[in-house]
């Protein structure tokens, strides 16, 4: 056996800062509840978006760096820092939408915030990954914490039905994960997702044990972006869970688990591409179809969200199957972007309405709220309209760099479905829009200027979600540059993918 | 020395368990061993595939497992007496406020 040598951990400042950042801002948050009454404990929800702040900015020091520290565990890419920048942002408009929700809802107290904090820390270690056990480790720690948020509101009993529902298939696909983890660790000899790709690559015949690895790989990834027919438990725990936890349950944790999952699948499972590809296929159609359909019926607006986010994370393997090329993967990430920008737009208004005790988060709730809110209606229709892909916002780019790409690669039946898909979703997202500007009716809310935090947040979700949709450009170079440093390869076609 | 096979095949059979466990029962707490009971039967796949191997790595990776099994079992047991508060149920069936 090798010994294990302590002097040569390639020890980075830069590639654990943000890091520590963070988690020193969840201590202090900690240390400090014990101090703060719950009525006060907006300012603990400061500390975390202080910490937020130091973490983003330590991360920008890394962009452009594509090294790796720590041997190797930790990669230190433009890859881990487009996904910690997006993860960041969604974390940070979460704190700042549940400043005011927390109160109101009896949430209040340093553990809501801290939990949050620790979260996040589990996310970027998941985006930063450069093995497996990084990736394990990052999962749980994003994992645990939210499960312990889905059920934060303790007396209601739906909001621990989502937890024990969310807890225990999030913990059964951890089994998986793992067991594939160990397969794959016991085929190649190692856990280094470099290493991991050079014993593949150099392999001839096709051993059993990856393969079952690989498939093990799939299920517990498909948990956790919630793929169908893995996706049991998002209905539940988006509906259950207090309002900015769903948001942050839809945007971060699915994008951190995406991040996991692509770089896991394009930087060493690569060679295996053939097996995977159809695999990915399959969940695509499943995933959108079944999520557009059953998003079709529901009358809970956080349901029909979480069967939409059901749908999204389908059409982003769409681009995943079809990503053969940088152009395709890079693609995805903005899929990704587009998405984390118009779902936190959406899941603002919506908790705009839902005022903790009285939960007023039925599709009928939403009946007039043009005529007394016309902002947070507009808002509303702006992200709505983006999820179902209407040109010139942020999710018709994106849909569009995704179909494009597939076809490229000669998905030509996955596009058609695809955009089949699409049409049927525009029912029941036009639905919402039609109640919103077209019923009479509505409920009493709250008004936003005395909620500075939502208004924010939801005001940074529909600015990005209109950027994103009109000047592309960038962001998509952002995307495609991420995509090939984490492939290690310089870009060489970032361009041809612009329109 | 004792053939891997004969470790990854145990292995394969306590994960197997412990999945049907989770499949079959329906007391949250049966379904939560079930659970202890997949992530142990990879620590013993981790272990002798680390031996065969021969590197270090999957021994150090059975202490995180252990360590992440111990929160996870802690969050669990929390979120299960917090849903046996309010509706005096342990039973995986008898949740069902949330549906369709």
């Amino acid at each position: 056996m090798t010994p294990l040598n302590l002097t040569t951990i390639d020890f980075s400042w830069l590639a654990i800062l943000p890091l520590i950042a963070l988690s020193v801002g969840a201590i202090v948050v900690m240390l400090a509840g014990t101090r703060v009454d719950d009525e006060d404990s907006a300012a603990l929800g400061f500390i975390v978006l202080v910490a937020l702040l130091a973490a983003f900015l330590l991360t920008m020091f890394e962009l452009g760096q594509n090294t790796a520290a720590f041997r190797g565990s930790l990669a230190v890419d433009d890859y881990a820092v487009f996904f910690e920048v997006i993860i960041i942002i969604a974390t940070a408009l979460t704190v700042a939408m549940s400043l005011e929700y927390a109160a109101d809802a009896g949430l209040a107290g340093a553990e809501y915030y801290a939990l949050v904090a620790f979260a996040a820390l589990g996310m970027l270690l998941m985006a930063a990954a450069g093995d497996l056990i990084i990736i394990f480790l990052g999962l749980e720690t994003m994992s645990i914490a939210v499960y312990a948020l889905a059920g934060f509101i303790r007396r209601d009993a739906k909001s621990n039905e989502a937890a024990i529902k969310y807890f225990l298939l999030g913990a059964f696909s951890t089994g998986f994960l793992l067991y594939g983890i160990a397969l794959l660790y016991g085929a190649t000899g190692s856990v280094r997702l470099t290493a991991i790709h050079a014993s593949i690559a150099a392999r001839t015949a096709v051993n059993p044990l990856l393969l079952l690895g690989l498939g093990m790989l799939l299920i517990g990834f498909g948990f956790k972006v919630a793929a169908v027919p893995f996706h049991m438990w998002t209905p539940d725990a988006y509906e259950g869970a207090p309002t900015p936890i769903t948001a942050f349950m839809a945007v971060a944790v699915k994008l951190a688990a995406f991040a996991g999952f692509l770089r896991i699948f394009f930087t060493s499972l690569d060679p295996l591409a053939t097996e995977w590809s159809p695999v990915l296929w399959a969940l695509a159609v499943l995933s959108m179809t079944a999520g557009n359909v059953i998003a079709l019926v529901q009358s809970n607006i956080k349901r029909m969200l979480a069967y939409s986010a059901i749908a999204h994370a389908g059409y982003a393997l769409v681009g995943m199957a079809a990503a053969n090329g940088r152009e395709a993967g890079g693609a995805v990430l903005y899929y990704l972007l587009a998405y984390a920008f118009t779902s936190l737009g959406a899941f603002g208004v919506v908790v705009a309405l839902d005022r903790g005790a009285e939960s007023h988060a039925q599709i009928d709730d939403y009946r007039g709220l043009a005529r007394d809110h016309p902002g947070l209606a507009a808002a509303m229709a702006v992200c709505l309209l983006s999820l179902t892909g209407v040109p010139p916002l942020a999710g018709f780019v994106a849909k569009f760099y995704v179909f494009a790409a597939a076809l490229n690669a000669g998905f030509t039946g996955l596009v058609i479905i695809a955009v089949l898909n699409s049409v049927v979703s525009a029912y029941y997202y036009v639905g919402v829009i039609v109640a919103m500007y077209m019923r009479e009716g509505g409920v009493a809310v709250e008004s936003m200027s005395r909620r500075p935090g939502l208004l924010i947040s939801i005001a940074v979700g529909v600015a990005g979600v209109i950027a994103l949709g009109i000047y592309p450009q960038p962001y998509m170079g952002a995307a495609v540059n991420a995509f090939a440093s984490a492939l290690g390869r310089p870009a060489l076609h970032a361009v041809s993918m612009l329109p | 020395m004792t053939p891997i096979s004969y470790f990854l095949v145990l292995s394969a059979l306590l994960f197997a368990i412990g999945v049907l466990g989770v499949l079959i029962r329906r007391n949250v707490i049966v379904m939560l061993m079930s659970i202890e009971l997949m992530l142990n039967a990879v620590n013993l796949a981790f272990i002798a595939l680390g031996r065969q191997v021969g590197s270090i790595d999957g021994q150090v990776i059975v202490f995180f497992v252990i360590t992440v099994a111990a929160a996870e079992a802690a969050v669990g047991l929390g979120i299960v007496i917090a849903v046996f508060r309010n509706r005096a149920t342990v039973n995986a069936d008898e949740l069902n406020l949330l549906r369709w």
